[in-house]
């Protein structure tokens, strides 16, 4: 084994300030390419929609685009397309983001947008309508017209949680979509979309204290609105083992999804990293071990998913929340015996330990794929926002690659130790097609 | 409420392309290397001809070659990878086998040595070919389960009949069929040196990692015969092919215009035409049938390049109830571009996006290697960007217009819809003419 590699760390440098309205801003520049990214997250997501309107976060999501107080619908693509730049939005469960990445040019004019809307966008019925079209095509392109819809973020939830905000679907039913009125979405805007609960973060090739004075000038106005008491979504742990199961109508293969709960990933974030490293340990590459044991040697699976938080966002995520592990399986594949040999192995893990090498070389490829994402402008813009919103924290993204290699083996023991199975959810697709 | 007005654009700076360097050496393998220091990694992308190679064992090979060398087992490869942050995973397409990967930057020499150890000593075992063999059958089988592979496969075959481009994926029996045998055989055939293009880019001296390269995987030799393919046939329009998918709750519309190579005079007018009818969100098939109507969450239309010939593919997922007049819409949107000169505001909006994605395609480490590589796979280099760049701003409106008037033309378009047949057939064939596929 060759001697032990250093997992370097990224130093871009991190500003925050707070303006006089309550907007908290982070500022990393970087002027190794001419081009900037600039996003907006506000902290709202599917966990706080109310009951009967499933699927609202992201329905509004959609009605930020549609216009806004100075800008016609169509203008804000427009406006961002013709500088050269590239937009989109994203719902998540803690939160809803909003970004552009553009060359440097155009920064002036994406804070202008931004602004723009945080002050106001144009709810209007025929806006609303055009977007729950829209969004029912949404659902049937990435759930009901694929297989292994919604699989297994839409569908594990349900199996591990009770509470509304933690099970329910975050897509949405087309009967609560179609029930939407601008009343609904004037009043979420009201009480979420406040400056006081945003973020707005720029990161790459510009010069701070001209961003700073561009901030100023298009955000400084913006009416300066309380953020609303931050929700506890907390509930009880599973107590027992809970495995349920679902008829893919257009899925030919079985697969299975088992989820555990961590601990709190702010709260206890010491405490929560270890399961980040773990999941790596269990799934990443042929070397993993569940990769190892599942795929090639017993053949019980054909590909296998480890990672923590339901949408994937495991540094953006707050409690509660699991550690997922995902298998599709051949044909004829048993979810059970999955199960099974995943608690073998994790028994194994916390018996014997791990092997020389495999905690270094585990955390190496992590640290690669960490700095990879922070090469591209939007790879810290994003995070950093979220860091920022959720943690007051946004230079956590230079730290991580180091906390992940300081994280050590009786950790992850430890962290394995509690992936028992009295404390699994699990959620099985039973293939529907060609039967 | 004031009203506010909209901050003016700071324009670009000129364009300030990286430095390649590159030698060819003595093996025939051409490297190129990049420096992209922003952060401490390398990209590795290893491109090797593979035209004419037969499908199902060189799509196996694709997913098997890491499965073992004489020295080393497919979990010895994978952890060592792995140690200096390690990944490399093959793909495949007609023209090319490619090899994808980064690490750590100073993992550049162990990654390029376990690539080299790859290249010159795969043996696929018999036991991890077996186990990649049925991997892949089945990842092919859910495959067929997918609206967007089985429109594909449909429009593929439409358009190029008996081409080796017709068909790009092999069956899951066909896959099942093949023995390491053949895999080594093809291995030994075809993955030579001479025609490859290893690019390199990252926190890398330039000099200094071909000098590794050429190190490490100068002892990497030989030739593969020549697999050059012919120039794909020239679209044969007839009437909409309509693939059933029974139950299916969206059709899937796909269309098939001619496209031009990156080095045609055209191209650059080409590119704007396209822009601005379906190849940015801001574009009139977006606006229209999305933002508008409310048909779909999303349509794109792409100039699609293989190394023996070039289209315009253009793609949307339609509510069922409405597949018809989607496709209404979609053939008055192109024949509205190929027969009116675009507006002066939409074209310089569709220029500077075409000159901003640019920019943004080449600011990161992953971007710069994607394009090198793939630039390198149509015998270019990225100072072919500076042409294309100029060529773009200079287009002018009459020369979109007639770009869009030639290769935009509904009456041009080979059309592949996939759905519920007996739902949208009767839709379909109100405004066109319909032949069910016979599969």
């Amino acid at each position: 084994m060759a001697p032990r590699i250093k997992i370097p760390a990224t130093k871009y440098p991190v500003e925050r300030f707070t303006l006089g309205n309550g907007l908290r801003v982070v500022l990393s520049p970087d002027r190794s390419a001419p081009v900037v990214g600039v996003a907006v997250v506000y902290d709202v997501g599917i966990r706080s929609e109310p009951e009967g309107r499933t699927g609202f976060a992201h329905l509004f999501e959609h009605l930020m685009f549609q216009g806004s107080e100075n800008l016609e619908k169509l203008a804000h693509f427009r406006h961002v397309q013709g500088a050269g730049g590239s937009f989109n939005g994203s719902t998540h469960l803690d939160y809803t983001d909003y970004f552009e990445v553009l060359p440097s040019g155009g920064l002036e004019r994406a804070l202008f947008l931004e602004a723009d809307r945080m002050r106001g966008p144009r709810l209007t019925e025929e806006n609303l309508r055009n977007q729950v079209d829209v969004v029912k095509e949404e659902i049937r392109v990435n759930v009901l017209n694929r297989p292994y819809g919604g699989f297994p973020w839409l569908k594990l939830p349900p199996v591990m949680f009770k509470t509304f905000p933690n099970a329910h679907d975050g897509y949405g039913s087309f009967e609560d979509l179609e029930s939407a009125t601008v009343e609904d979405a004037q009043g979420f805007f009201d009480r979420y979309y406040a400056c006081g609960n945003a973020v707005l973060s720029v990161a790459g090739d510009f010069d701070v204290a001209e961003a700073t004075a561009m901030i100023e000038r298009h955000f400084g106005d913006v009416p300066a609105r309380p953020a609303p008491g931050l929700p506890d979504f907390a509930e009880p742990d599973v107590g027992e083992e809970r495995r349920e199961s679902y008829t893919d109508r257009i899925a030919p293969l079985p697969a299975v999804a088992a989820g555990y709960r961590v601990p709190d990933p702010i709260g206890a974030f010491d405490a929560y990293l270890p399961f980040s490293v773990l999941a790596e340990v269990l799934t990443d590459g042929d070397a993993s071990r569940l990769v190892e044991r599942l795929v090639q040697r017993d053949r019980t699976a054909t590909t296998l998913g480890g990672y923590l938080g339901f949408m994937g966002d495991e540094y953006q995520v707050r409690n509660p929340t699991a550690l997922l592990l995902q298998a599709h399986m051949p044909p004829g594949g048993d979810a059970g015996k999955v199960l099974q040999t995943i608690d073998e192995e994790l028994d194994r893990l916390v018996t014997d330990g791990l092997k020389p090498g495999e905690l270094a070389r585990t955390q190496a490829r992590m640290g690669t794929r960490l700095l990879h994402d922070t090469d591209a402008v939007l790879g810290r813009a994003l995070p950093m926002a979220v860091l920022e919103l959720q943690r007051g924290r946004p230079d956590l993204l230079n730290d991580l690659p180091k906390l992940i290699s300081e994280v050590a083996e009786e950790q992850i023991v430890a962290a394995a130790a509690t992936l028992r199975p009295e404390r699994r959810a699990s959620v099985e697709v039973i293939p529907g097609a060609g039967q | 409420m004031t009203s506010k007005t909209l901050p003016d654009l700071v324009p670009d700076a000129a364009l300030n392309l990286p430095r390649e360097s590159e030698r060819t050496l003595p093996n025939g393998l051409t490297v190129i290397a990049i420096r992209r220091s922003a952060v401490p990694l390398v990209e590795v992308r290893l491109r090797i001809p593979f035209g004419r190679a037969p499908l199902a064992p060189a799509t196996l090979l694709s997913q098997a070659l890491f499965t073992g060398t004489s020295g080393m087992s497919s979990i010895d490869l994978a952890a060592e990878l792995q140690a200096v942050g390690g990944s490399l995973a093959a793909g495949l397409d007609p023209d090319r086998l490619l090899i994808t990967g980064n690490a750590l930057a100073d993992g550049l020499d162990r990654t390029l040595e376990l690539l080299a150890a790859v290249l010159t000593d795969a043996t696929y075992p018999v036991e991890e070919v077996s186990t990649e063999r049925e991997r892949l059958a089945d990842h092919i089988q859910v495959a067929l389960s997918q609206p967007t592979h089985l429109a594909r496969v449909a429009l593929l075959k439409r358009m190029y009949g008996t081409h080796p481009y017709a068909v790009q994926t092999p069956s899951p029996d066909e896959v099942r069929g093949v023995e390491p045998d053949p895999l080594r055989e093809l291995h030994a055939a075809r993955l030579r040196p001479a025609g490859a293009v290893l690019v390199l880019v990252g926190d890398i001296d330039p000099d200094q990692a071909i000098d590794t390269a050429e190190k490490i995987l100068g002892g990497w030799t030989g030739t593969a015969p020549d697999g050059g393919i012919p120039p794909a046939p020239a679209l044969e329009t007839g009437p909409l092919l309509l693939v059933d998918r029974p139950g299916s709750v969206q059709s899937s519309l796909r269309m098939a215009l001619p496209g031009i190579p990156r080095t045609d005079p055209d191209y650059a007018a080409l590119s704007l035409a396209n822009f601005i009818f379906g190849g940015y969100f801001s574009s009139r098939w977006v606006e229209n049938i999305r933002e508008d109507k409310g048909y779909t969450y999303g349509s794109h239309s792409v100039i699609e390049h293989f190394v023996a010939g070039s289209a315009l593919l253009a793609a949307a997922e339609v509510a069922t109830e409405v597949t018809a007049p989607s496709l209404l819409e979609t053939l008055y949107e192109l024949g509205r571009i190929a027969s009116l000169p675009p507006g002066e505001e939409e074209l310089e909006q569709a220029r500077r996006y075409a000159l901003g994605t640019l920019r943004l395609g080449m600011s990161t480490q992953a971007g710069l290697a994607g394009l090198a590589s793939m630039y390198a796979g149509f015998g270019l280099r990225l100072e072919h960007l500076r042409e294309h760049s100029a060529a773009l701003a200079a287009a002018t409106r009459e020369q979109v217009a007639a770009a869009a008037a030639k290769y935009l033309a509904p009456a041009r378009a080979v059309t592949v819809v996939l759905g519920d047949a007996d739902k949208i057939e009767p839709q379909l064939s109100a405004l066109t003419a319909v032949e069910r596929s016979a599969e």
